[in-house]
């Protein structure tokens, strides 16, 4: 045993890891990665994959909807898709799953909204880049909004929960507008990191119409159990859109001032390389 | 109107619309240039266009302007700047001719060296459209470029590093953690460069002050750099931050540099700040430049022209404020512009190419998303490839995962194993300190050393006292 552990030589800096999730002190074998090492990475970069790639169960998704503590509002989603007809296309052609396929375009139209009133609010769920965020965290996410919401002085009405398949971010604003909503939030799966395949992106849009470019939208990143948590980011979502109302805007010239910290210029710089 | 190009093969002609037509019709495959509606519609139309390329005379990218003239900057800069007397031993030759004389004996470091400023970009992708990787690379080996700040960079046999200790948070400690880690593997003599999280000037200036405290205590022959908006670093330098090399991401046309938010009187005016400070040492080269294909495309402001052509006209840009260091980030921007592997590969190669003909200090950023179509084994081959072609320097990062950014470039390991293979040294003067600091135990192979060197266990044994686990 000890001859084969000493085929690699350990970095005692590894204890650093304390202070970064950064892959640091991995060791080497030789001047390479030491194969325990290698096989870790192989296996974040298998599971980032297989995020982008294994399609969204929407049935699986809808059932955990039903279940969800929190009043649906709809009697069920509306099932969409973009114009992206495969995962190939998808990757490839950006501006087909940010427009709605015709088919879609027609449910949305048919679709008869119970009450009178437009909507405040329109939810939509996209796969996006990574269709285990969507799996993993978009029922806790909508749950969580969804009573925080009930808890809010003003009333949101809420227009259909829509699911989109192979969607960007941009479908929610042609999804929003079809809808009549003035606010439109979009959950969607983000591009995958090594150490984060499971992370969901929410973007708001107010005044959704097709065409507005990203500087219209506001997003909060990296919503994820071992990121920023569902409580945190419906808080911060629910601070925007009362802002969003408030004004009638949404992106750039909306701040997100939750969380603004003042960083001095003299700022303490003291880590244990500097002293 | 645009002039037209005709090529006749037995009995079909084919036509192309103008000279932008006819160079993104010639360019080897790839899916940003399928996104814009630019490339060739059959294999054959390509090798036609590609056909129809080698018998133009150089001297036509003289006279016909992708951009007009009066509508964009770069194209001025590159038409304003123009050398005539160095493009004299070249001007009578066709893109064809063009290629086999930089493949030929004529095309020595030297004679290329005196060539440069005869050059423009168009001519440089022009040419590269009709090479195969292997060219390339043979003729990216002869140019020699080489920069200097606190020390010298691109000198024949060696490979540099930027040293990219990023973090979510921009957490200092976190931050100092990726740096030690890299320098203990012998990494970061081209900068050691962050991308900071939070993007404003006083987390900029933060950073930068965290940098030099670390590169003066340890007398590092090295430079930083945060990588921000160039109006940032320049309030930062009015801030008297301690700036050493000023970055920005460019762009090969007048509209990219806009939605950028900086046009060519910026760069000039950040420049003359920076070498205000007289902070190099052994050289004056204090701009880090960031390019890469589509980025012009994904701004909408690529007027009908490829991306590779793009991209080389962000080398007119780059080479106008002598840069220490041109960063190539060729796979970051996703699969809707490269595909996968072999066209990360292709491109990767093309930009080295286009980047040292013109002049330029090139280093690749041999990286990759998740959801493009390729890993680990696309960035060895790259990476020796690169390596092979005299690369300038490529990114280090701990274990290939940059954990801010979200995506996969090489690593310090990987740094080491192109040393190993291909025998390629770090900076002199990196490399000496690497030895005197007891870093490498072997400085001729590259290894580091198996025990924690002297200077380092102090830092490292505070640390335990702190925590209490010493």
């Amino acid at each position: 045993m000890a001859e084969t552990k000493s085929l690699v030589t350990e970095n005692v800096w590894r204890v650093l890891r304390r202070f970064t999730a950064a892959r640091i002190g991995l060791g080497r074998a030789g001047i390479s990665l030491p194969t325990q090492e290698l096989l870790k990475f192989q296996l974040a970069h298998a599971q980032a994959r297989d995020a982008v790639y294994f399609p969204l169960d929407v049935q699986r998704l809808v059932g955990v909807l039903r279940e969800s503590p929190a009043a649906l509002p709809g009697n069920s989603p509306l099932l969409l898709k973009s114009q992206a007809e495969n995962r190939l296309t998808y990757l490839q052609r950006p501006d087909l799953g940010r427009a709605l396929a015709q088919e879609s375009v027609q449910h949305l139209a048919s679709y008869q909204a119970p009450g009178q009133e437009a909507p405040v609010v329109a939810i939509v769920i996209v796969d996006g880049l990574s269709s285990t965020a969507i799996q993993n965290n978009a029922e806790p996410m909508v749950t969580r909004l969804l009573q925080d919401l009930e808890g809010e002085s003003e009333t949101w009405r809420l227009a259909p929960l829509t699911i989109v398949e192979q969607g960007r971010v941009a479908i929610g604003d042609e999804i929003g507008s079809c809808l009549g909503a003035s606010l439109v939030i979009v959950l969607i799966g983000e591009r995958p990191g090594l150490s984060s395949p499971d992370s969901l992106g929410i973007y708001l849009t107010w005044g959704p119409e097709r065409g507005l470019s990203d500087a219209r939208r506001n997003c909060i990143s990296n919503v994820r159990p071992d990121g920023l948590s569902f409580e945190q980011a419906s808080q911060r979502l629910l601070y925007l859109m009362r802002e969003s109302r408030r004004l009638g805007i949404s992106g750039v010239s909306l701040k997100d001032r939750t969380d603004e910290v003042v960083i001095e210029t003299t700022a303490n710089n003291k880590n244990f390389l500097t002293g | 109107m645009a002039k037209r190009y005709t090529y006749t093969l037995g009995a079909s002609t084919w036509q192309f619309r103008g000279l932008a037509d006819l160079l993104a019709k010639a360019t080897p495959a790839r899916s940003g240039d399928r996104l814009a509606g630019v490339i060739a519609e059959s294999a054959e139309e390509r090798v036609v266009a590609q056909m129809r390329l080698a018998e133009l005379p150089l001297t036509e990218f003289l006279s016909e302007a992708l951009i007009p003239y009066e509508q964009d900057e770069v194209t001025r800069l590159i038409l304003d700047t123009h050398d005539k007397d160095a493009f004299a031993a070249i001007s009578h030759l066709t893109v064809g001719d063009f290629r086999n004389w930089l493949l030929s004996d004529h095309a020595t470091p030297e004679s290329l060296e005196r060539l440069r400023n005869g050059l423009t970009p168009e001519m440089v992708a022009a040419v590269s459209k009709l090479m195969r990787n292997q060219d390339l690379i043979l003729v990216a080996k002869k140019c020699q470029v080489t920069t200097a700040f606190r020390n010298t960079i691109g000198l024949p046999g060696h490979l540099s590093t930027r040293l990219q200790p990023n973090h979510p948070t921009d957490d200092v400690s976190g931050i100092a953690a990726s740096i030690l880690d890299g320098l203990l593997y012998g990494n970061g003599d081209a900068v050691i460069g962050i991308n900071p999280a939070t993007d404003n000037v006083s987390q900029t200036i933060k950073l930068l002050s965290l940098l030099d405290d670390v590169i003066q205590k340890y007398d590092i022959p090295t430079q930083s750099c945060v990588l921000t908006h160039v109006t940032n670093t320049l309030e930062a330098i009015d801030q008297g931050a301690p700036v050493d090399l000023v970055f920005q991401s460019i762009g090969g046309t007048e509209a990219t540099n806009s939605s950028f938010g900086f046009n060519l009187a910026t760069l000039a005016e950040v420049r003359d700040a920076a070498l205000s400070l007289k902070r190099g040492t052994v050289g004056n080269n204090v701009m880090y430049f960031e390019t890469g294909q589509g980025s012009s495309l994904s701004a909408n402001a690529h007027h009908g022209i490829d991306q590779q052509t793009c991209e080389a006209r962000a080398y007119a840009v780059a080479r106008r404020f002598d840069p220490l260091l041109v960063n190539t980030v060729v796979g970051f921007i996703g699969p809707e512009y490269l595909f996968d592997g072999k066209e990360i590969i292709r491109a990767g190669l093309e930009d080295h190419f286009c980047g040292k003909l013109l002049g330029l200090p090139m280093g690749c950023d041999v990286c990759y998303t998740n959801h493009a179509e390729a890993d680990q084994n696309d960035m060895d081959n790259l990476l020796t490839l690169l390596g092979v072609a005299g690369c300038t320097f490529i990114m280090g990062i701990p274990g290939s995962d940059d954990i801010m950014l979200n995506y996969q470039t090489t690593s310090f390991h990987d740094a080491l194993y192109a040393r190993r293979v291909l025998d390629l040294k770090p900076a002199p003067e990196f490399e000496d300190w690497l030895v005197r600091m007891q870093i490498f135990e072997n400085g001729g192979r590259y290894t580091p050393s198996r025990l924690l060197p002297d200077r380092f266990k102090a830092p490292l044994k505070a640390l335990k006292r702190d925590v209490g686990d010493g």
